[in-house]
């Protein structure tokens, strides 16, 4: 990634390239991620975004190239360490037994246990300071099986707050979210990048990747992609010939927007 | 939430309320006798009629279904987290199925007592390998093929054993019944099975942590740090070998596995930390009381606890389901 200055990147990926089936994903390209930077995947329903975020997060090996994160490849991470280091909001939360909020939440502080350990009341503490974070502190003691779609993501996103990772990897951290939270939770993490954390995000959102990504990687779904700065990739005809729909740009009051013909 | 402390006063009462059920196990039967004397019996090396009916005919039996319960009810709690899916008990993969062929394969040829616990124990094994084997794939659909072969294993093997009653001599017959619903009063041997539950427990306790991780799915747990393959394999193993051990020593017991986890879920919650010891424990009480109870209420007429089990389980579930509306 463009990203001249040199301070250790918290991820970085060489000559990547993902196959599902007989499909190629993207063809090689390169990233790096310093902190206090946000990358955003965009790109049409099946084109590899999830994947691609799951490679990045070290949940699968990438077909081909590299990925280091903090410098080092996963194969050379403790599974403990690595999870302190990067968290991961994954696109679905099966919830299969009943357990409370605060029970969910405290699952975040699973790596930095140790095997016999038990949540401490420090744990307790950051949990529900998560919890408020996300406006869920009267949500306590609530059941996550009794909760809306929405209400359970907030769940998730205090969960990965609690695990207090320095790279957030976020797949569609929107999603269920009413616009008020979209941009609560999206704001979150901006400040939270401010503060020296680094954010990779799977989003839907054109506009709102306008509004909070650094850079942006635009998958086409045919194995194309477009990997630079937020000015240079969401650009009209990149996003139209991206999502195989005609996109028009409107700039009103200052602020740039996307929609669709 | 419960923390160490309670969780540590949850599991002295359960203690306590097992060293009960064992003790009525002890003194009830044809020949009551006084808790002071089951006491001398065991601890005191006392001699005559009533000491050695504790000693060798009741203490093997009352150990063996302890043991049995809590076999059954911690394999029951790690197959429902293994496969996430509130209806897994200890069966749902096969190894009973394999086991009650085995058994019943033995018993048809007039094998002695010890070949038939060796052929059930080896008809589990097989069954365990043969799902597993046939399961073996990777990727997120893991779960899923799991319990469809295992599902379909067990309907194979319940073919098989249809066929086997269907041929074996009416003597036999009754032994073979006896053995499918669950029968305590041939279990005389417990100390192994005792040996697999404590080594069970020491085993996956470590883990209980990274359980209730699992238990949030596939991706949040490995991007939480848990080896997620690698549990799966252990908890399919070990919860296998339970399994394999329970209906090696006492049969088929129906829901003791998928019950008592449940119950003791909606009692204290799902934390595994304090889930899978409460379980064992109240799973050995709870077999540990139906077995008394089937040797005594129609005494001369033993009635196999698996019936016991099943008739008193149902209505307790249901009741405590309708209690906890979702």
């Amino acid at each position: 990634m463009a990203s001249t200055d040199s301070s250790p990147a918290l991820l970085e990926a060489d000559g990547l390239a993902l196959q599902v089936g007989e499909r190629w994903l993207c063809c090689e390209f390169s990233l790096r991620l310093a902190a206090g930077e946000c990358l955003v995947l965009l790109g049409p329903n099946g084109a590899g975004k999830t994947t691609l975020l799951h490679t990045l997060a070290g949940l699968r090996a990438p077909t081909v190239g590299s990925v280091r994160l903090g410098g080092r490849p996963y194969a050379d991470w403790d599974s403990l360490a690595a999870a302190r280091f990067r968290g991961l909001l994954a696109q679905q939360q099966p919830d299969h037994f009943s357990a409370s909020v605060l029970q969910t939440a405290l699952i975040g502080r699973h790596p930095h246990l140790g095997r016999w350990g038990w949540e401490t009341a420090e744990d307790v503490a950051i949990a529900q300071a998560a919890l408020a974070e996300v406006g869920l502190a009267e949500f306590a003691g609530r059941d996550v099986l009794s909760l809306s779609g929405g209400e359970r993501q907030r769940v998730s996103i205090a969960t990965l707050l609690t695990q207090a990772p320095r790279l957030f990897l976020l797949d569609e951290p929107t999603n269920h979210l009413d616009l008020h939270y979209q941009i609560a939770v999206l704001e979150l993490f901006a400040r939270l990048g401010r503060q020296g954390r680094g954010v990779v995000m799977v989003l839907h959102d054109i506009n709102l990747a306008t509004r909070f990504a650094d850079h942006v990687i635009l998958l086409d779904g045919k194995g194309g992609v477009l990997a630079g700065t937020r000015e240079d990739v969401l650009q009209p005809e990149h996003l139209s010939r991206a999502f195989e729909h005609p996109i028009r740009r409107l700039d009103v009051d200052g602020r740039t927007l996307f929609i669709p013909d | 939430m419960p923390g160490r402390t309670s969780s540590g006063f949850v599991i002295a009462g359960q203690v306590l309320a097992g060293a009960c059920a064992l003790a009525w196990a002890l003194a009830a039967g044809d020949l009551p006798i006084g808790l002071g004397e089951v006491f001398d019996a065991l601890f005191r090396g006392a001699e005559g009629m009533a000491a050695d009916v504790v000693r060798e005919l009741r203490l093997p039996r009352a150990v063996a279904v302890f043991v049995c319960g809590g076999l059954l009810a911690l394999a029951g709690a790690l197959m429902q987290v293994l496969l996430r899916n509130p209806l897994a008990d200890p069966y749902v993969l096969g190894v009973s199925g394999g086991a009650a062929v085995g058994a019943l394969a033995a018993m048809l040829v007039g094998a002695s007592s010890w070949a038939i616990d060796g052929a059930a124990f080896g008809g589990a094994l097989a069954a365990m390998l043969v799902v597993f084997g046939l399961a073996h794939g990777d990727g997120s659909w893991t779960q899923t093929r799991l319990l469809l072969t295992g599902v379909i294993v067990a309907a194979g093997c319940g073919a098989a054993v249809t066929l086997m009653l269907s041929l074996a001599t009416d003597t036999r017959l009754q032994s073979m019944l006896f053995w499918l619903m669950g029968d305590a009063s041939g279990a005389s041997r417990p100390w192994p099975a005792l040996v697999v539950l404590i080594a069970g427990l020491v085993v996956v306790l470590p883990f209980a942590r990274d359980l209730n991780v699992l238990a949030r799915g596939e991706a949040t747990a490995t991007a939480l740090g848990v080896r997620v393959q690698r549990l799966r394999y252990l908890l399919y193993v070990l919860a296998s070998l339970l399994t394999a051990a329970a209906v090696t020593l006492v049969g088929s017991v129906g829901f003791v596995g998928l019950i008592v986890p449940h119950v003791v879920r909606f009692a204290i919650g799902n934390d595994q930390r304090m889930l899978l010891p409460a379980a064992l424990l109240a799973g050995g009480t709870l077999l540990t009381l139906a077995d008394t109870a089937a040797r005594t209420v129609m005494a001369p007429v033993q009635l196999p606890v698996g019936v016991l089990t099943a008739l008193i389980g149902v209505p307790v579930f249901l009741f405590l389901l309708s209690r906890n509306p979702r």
